[in-house]
């Protein structure tokens, strides 16, 4: 332990857009992802964000994380509220050099607000929307959602004497994002910060609707150490569970390889109390792989080695 | 000069005056003519809106909401369902204190599906903290949705705006209009100048978590300018005939009250009928009169009682049931005259429901009724087939 009173130098300050004192759990993926989204997008930012941890954390009244200009309407809608914002701000003339980010979790995002993100691809709007993936309704105590992956325990997804938990494959969001015909879409995770920041800016270089899916590990949901969020993210992506890449006008452009760093899935799975069922009985080997089909798929698709 | 048009179009002149910023619309019957006249506007240069086709109502309202935030002056539309799936948005529109202003085409409610008019709508949003207003006629109308933005926009209210039009009835009904004239609407109703907004250069949050110790003053605050809001209402009705020269507006109407002893009330165009039937009930020796509801929301309790005193018997007559409950407007009624010891007797009747139509000697025979007996949450006009259908 370093004593800190006795220190002369105080340890540099650094400004940042989502201020530190919220109220995120330790080891928070997606508080760590968002301060770097925001840090990346710069202060001319306005923000829309759905209801869910996200905005429970950061806002408790009369406190506020927000250094950006700042809005919570519902669960469902943060896309067609940024929309509005959009639109209001080009009648009154005031839209110059101004970033509109919509964000929300996985279930805010793939589920219940997916007409209204469907309509804000389709109506063109000059917006970043960013889905924190964090795989579940964490907010709500760790249900399952549209892009939980397959065999993970979740609250109303359990593992069970006749269960492997969750019985479906991840909605492919990307992709629905670019059938749009949207010009970027992005995936990315915390577990690669400067990867991260570089999508932010040029997901903001570009003009009309962008989709940035950004995986963020959740040490209370997933069930890990909070000091290995970093690590857990940057397994999933090395397992080719969660493959990175960048998409343009519909084409795959650019992907992060894994070459030999490649690691089978037992890695990823095996640190997080989601998938403990699965080594706890012998017959979790044939769901093992599965997943593990799943991540050669992605690798196969996406060029990944 | 006066123009004959349908209520639709009364809408849309009158919202086009107003210049909103941001127009968010969807399609459903009977409101669609509403949006398709603006659209038409926007498309012919004559209005400088952005017009935003969205994917749902809900996201119609969700658009109006971020719109408003940033300071744009807003507008939309809808009915029965639709207004519905717009509800949890205009729930968060009234506590985020936001002046939208919509007009909603009033229709029943589904199942069974029905697309005619009734005020059932309307009624499902009465406790969202919403001004509503309903018009008689497209005259009204008109002068209405004006006065709607000065009410929802003034700083001491800040609070969404509903006006309610009957729909078909007034919808799709031809009536002469006086449009106003741009100029004295841009005296009459100023730019929009919001108290906050998003702004970059002032960023605030707004939609905050309120816990326990802050939640409840958000409600007493909005129930404090409710109330505030009438007086209020009253005077932009006064500027209005200023600007105007015509008055069209207040929380209630009174028809041939001067010495009536029974009154009917009742909102929007059935009481166009309900005057009829007065005037008929009138010829025949009767004290009838008619107390017409403009204002719903904030509902003027003080207003009515003091309309109605001296008046022995009131006949409310309304197209919306809390099911379980009874007479919305009755109940509200009764209320106002609670441990009164002035209270009229107070009969009602619920009518007109998913398009019925209204005819003159189905008001009258209920006013007959009201000499006879009590009549509490009385169906006017049930058919005996339809009652012994399986359906």
């Amino acid at each position: 332990m370093v004593d800190t009173a006795k220190k002369k130098e105080k340890p540099p300050v650094v400004e940042s857009l989502l201020a530190p004192g919220h109220r995120a759990c330790a080891g928070c993926g997606e508080a760590l992802a968002a301060r770097l989204i925001m840090d990346a997008a710069g202060s001319n930012t306005i923000v829309a964000t759905t209801t869910g941890c996200l905005e429970v954390f950061s806002t408790p009244y009369p406190e506020s994380a927000w250094k950006v200009a700042w809005i919570h309407s519902l669960f469902e809608n943060s896309s067609a509220v940024a929309a509005g914002i959009e639109v209001g701000l080009r009648a009154l003339g005031r839209e110059a050099g101004i970033n509109i980010i919509a964000q929300g979790g996985d279930g805010a995002t793939a589920d219940i607000g997916i007409g209204c993100l469907s309509g804000m691809f389709e109506r063109g709007h000059n917006i970043l929307y960013i889905c924190y993936d964090n795989e579940a309704y964490m907010n709500t105590g760790v249900q399952r959602s549209g892009l939980t992956p397959f065999d993970s325990h979740t609250s109303t997804s359990p593992s069970g004497s006749v269960s492997w938990g969750n019985p479906t494959e991840k909605k492919p969001l990307p992709q629905i994002a670019a059938a749009h015909g949207i010009p970027y879409v992005a995936v990315a995770t915390a577990g690669y910060p400067v990867d991260l920041q570089n999508k932010v800016k040029r997901a903001l270089s570009i003009k009309g609707p962008k989709y940035l899916q950004v995986h963020v590990p959740c040490p209370l949901g997933w069930a890990h150490k909070p000091e290995d969020t970093i690590e857990i993210g940057r397994l999933a992506v090395l397992t080719g569970l969660y493959p990175i890449y960048e998409m343009e006008n519909g084409e795959v452009t650019k992907v992060r390889k894994l070459g030999k760093k490649r690691l089978p899935v037992e890695a990823y799975l095996k640190p997080q109390g989601r998938f403990r069922h699965l080594f706890a009985k012998p017959e979790g080997k044939e769901e093992i792989k599965r997943i593990q089909k799943i991540a050669d798929g992605n690798i196969e698709r996406f060029g990944l080695v | 000069m006066k123009r004959i048009m349908e209520g639709s179009m009364a809408v849309a002149e009158a919202v086009k005056v107003c210049r909103p910023h941001v127009i968010a619309a969807y399609p459903i019957t009977p409101q669609t003519h509403i949006v398709e006249n603006l659209a038409q506007m926007v498309a012919n240069g004559e209005l400088k809106s952005e017009f935003v086709n969205v994917e749902s109502e809900f996201g119609a309202a969700s658009v109006v909401l971020g719109a408003s935030a940033v300071g744009a002056r807003t507008f939309s539309a809808s009915s029965s369902q639709g207004l519905l799936l717009m509800g949890e948005v205009l729930f968060n529109i009234a506590g985020m204190r936001l002046p939208v202003v919509l007009a909603c085409a009033n229709r029943s409610v589904s199942a069974p599906i029905n697309i005619w008019n009734d005020h059932q709508d309307a009624a499902a949003l009465r406790d969202a903290g919403i001004i509503q207003f309903f018009a008689e006629d497209n005259q009204e109308l008109h002068d209405l949705m004006i006065q709607a933005y000065r009410v929802a926009e003034d700083p001491e209210i800040s609070l969404p705006c509903i006006v309610n039009l009957d729909g078909f009835i007034l919808t799709h009904g031809f009536e002469p209009v006086e449009v106003c004239d741009q100029k004295l609407v841009d005296e009459f109703l100023p730019p929009y100048k919001p108290l906050n907004y998003l702004d970059v250069k002032n960023p605030m949050t707004f939609g905050a978590l309120f816990e326990p110790t802050w939640y409840q003053e958000t409600r007493y605050r909005i129930q404090e300018t409710m109330e505030e809001a009438k007086p209020l209402i009253e005077g932009v009705s006064k500027d209005f005939e200023k600007t105007f020269g015509r008055f069209s507006g207040g929380l209630l109407e009174k028809y041939r009250m001067e010495d009536a002893e029974s009154v009917f009330i009742s909102m929007g165009s059935v009481v166009g009928t309900i005057k009829d039937a007065v005037d008929e009930l009138r010829k025949g020796g009767e004290k009838a009169g008619v107390l017409k509801v403009r204002v719903f929301r904030p509902f003027p309790t003080e207003a009515i009682v003091e309309a109605l005193s001296g008046v022995k018997n009131v006949v409310v007559m309304e197209k919306m049931i809390s099911l379980g409950a009874g007479g919305i407007l009755a109940s509200e009624i009764k209320q106002a005259f609670y441990r009164n010891p002035q209270a009229p007797k107070v009969d009602n009747f619920i009518f007109g429901l998913g398009g019925r139509d209204i005819p003159l000697e189905s008001i009258v025979e209920a006013y007959e009724k009201t000499k006879k007996q009590d009549n509490r949450d009385v169906f006017v006009d049930l058919r005996k087939e339809a009652l012994e259908v399986d359906y």
